[in-house]
């Protein structure tokens, strides 16, 4: 069967094209894509690739914020201004794949993929990224959290596409950490990130690879506050076992081929306490 | 149909004719396949190797997660355009004088994201050596004769100002 290639070279072009056919098929970095294409997974017969539209490969200052086209690349956030602004998604960016898959893959393509294990996603959920999404009808924006709905699921219309993430650029402490067998080329057993606040004195933690869909530990979140200062950037030691146990409890994660949900469970908890002790040295307050 | 409507793909500064029914195929099997371009070598088709990477557009991929269709009118580099026929490139030579070729089923995807590296990085250090190469896999060496041709490379590299 011949699969028709069609090269958007703007928005509107990808919005007409989608609207001609909706079910014709979005491709970016190809980097989840190609490998089902290679496995005669999928053979859509119809494609329409997206990464060469300049819109989607820019970001650019919108107030106290940043806006990452879809396209922007792993590359991209891990060097360059984008990796001061937002330290947290570079170094989630840092973890992906190699050189070669950094290059390729892309910000929207993580979300648009919508796996549990995507790298991007505890950063964007700690951090309340916002998605628009582009049709022809329009834009909307929508939370990550209403975006992704299941494994693998998103609840993008029909015709409709990722055009840009907003995320708050936030000149405070920020962490990423992954559980992996290696430190390149790995999916992730687990990962957590770890953003704060200091202007409302809280802080942001993301799960990764130990939910279904995109979740904060919003109990951890809430109790660690209490043995924070953040005069000294200091944490009550004494707060940290429960606080370890939240986030643990927060996960709900699976047994598969590359760990067991027992293991996911205990080290989210580790991850969590090495976020908190990496930004607040241990002090009783 | 004029020529300039047929599909083309822009390989090591060549005009090469393709169809439309290849479209739909990896890039890496549309250049060793219909091409005849066997540099590139095919294992994994999932981008864990980086035993096929290439250069798009000045950038290193993994040319079994191209797109074909995609990759029409973009700059395309394999292996084959990495020294002129009969030669050897510094990366190449400093592989052979380290030993650092043993099956060498790994060596052309290899000299392409060594040669990549360099041009950005003429003095790295071993960590960011084996950064460089963490897409790349190779069963034979343990890697150690591999990052002291790079280290032997980017000495030469920044004499001749430029790997190819």
């Amino acid at each position: 069967m011949i699969m028709e290639v069609l090269i958007a070279s703007s928005t509107e072009e990808i919005c007409e094209l989608l609207e001609q056919d909706s079910s014709r098929q979005l491709l970016a970095g190809g980097t989840d894509f190609m490998v089902e294409v290679n496995y005669r997974h999928r053979s859509p017969s119809s494609v329409i690739t997206i990464d060469q539209v300049p819109e989607l490969q820019n970001w650019h200052h919108d107030g106290d914020s940043v806006v990452v086209g879809s396209c922007v690349t792993y590359r991209e956030i891990e060097r360059g201004p984008l990796a001061t602004l937002v330290p947290a998604l570079a170094q989630a960016a840092r973890t992906v794949g190699s050189p070669q898959i950094r290059n390729a893959g892309t910000i929207g393509g993580n979300i648009g993929t919508a796996s549990p294990a995507g790298d991007m996603i505890p950063v964007l959920s700690a951090l309340g990224a916002v998605i628009s999404l582009r049709s022809s009808e329009g834009k909307r924006e929508v939370s990550l959290e209403d975006l992704i709905v299941g494994v693998k699921q998103t609840s993008l219309r029909r015709g409709e596409f990722i055009e840009s993430v907003r995320v708050p650029v936030l000149d405070s402490p920020q962490e990423f950490l992954k559980v992996g067998s290696r430190s390149a080329m790995v999916i992730s057993v687990t990962s957590l990130a770890f953003i704060t606040y200091p202007k409302t004195r809280s802080v942001g933690i993301g799960l990764g690879a130990v939910n279904p869909i995109p979740t904060r530990a919003k109990e951890a979140e809430v109790f660690i506050a209490d043995f924070l200062d953040w005069e000294t950037m200091q944490v009550d030691p004494s707060g940290i076992d429960h606080f370890k146990d939240l986030v643990s409890a927060a996960s709900s994660p699976i047994d598969d081929h590359r760990s067991v949900a027992a293991y996911r469970r205990k080290s989210i908890g580790i991850l969590a306490q090495r976020a908190l002790t990496r930004v607040f040295t241990e002090g009783v307050l | 149909m004029p020529n300039d409507e047929q599909p083309h793909l822009n390989v090591n500064g060549k005009r090469l004719t393709i169809e439309e029914s290849w479209f739909g195929e990896s890039l890496l099997f549309t250049l060793r396949e219909r091409l005849g371009l066997y540099g590139s070598k095919n294992a994994c088709e999932q981008g864990e190797c980086g035993s096929c990477s290439i250069m798009l557009d000045e950038t290193l991929v993994c040319a079994c997660l191209v797109l074909t269709g995609s990759a029409t009118g973009r700059d395309i580099k394999t292996i084959e355009s990495l020294a002129p026929e009969g030669s050897l490139s510094t990366i190449q030579q400093a592989f052979i004088d380290t030993g650092a070729i043993q099956c060498g089923f790994c060596t052309p995807g290899l000299l392409i994201t060594i040669k990549d590296f360099l041009d950005e990085n003429t003095d790295p250090t071993e960590l960011e050596i084996r950064e460089a190469i963490s897409g790349n896999l190779c069963r034979c060496t343990g890697y150690g004769r591999i990052v002291e041709a790079v280290r032997i490379a980017s000495k030469t590299h920044d004499e001749s100002q430029g790997a190819s």
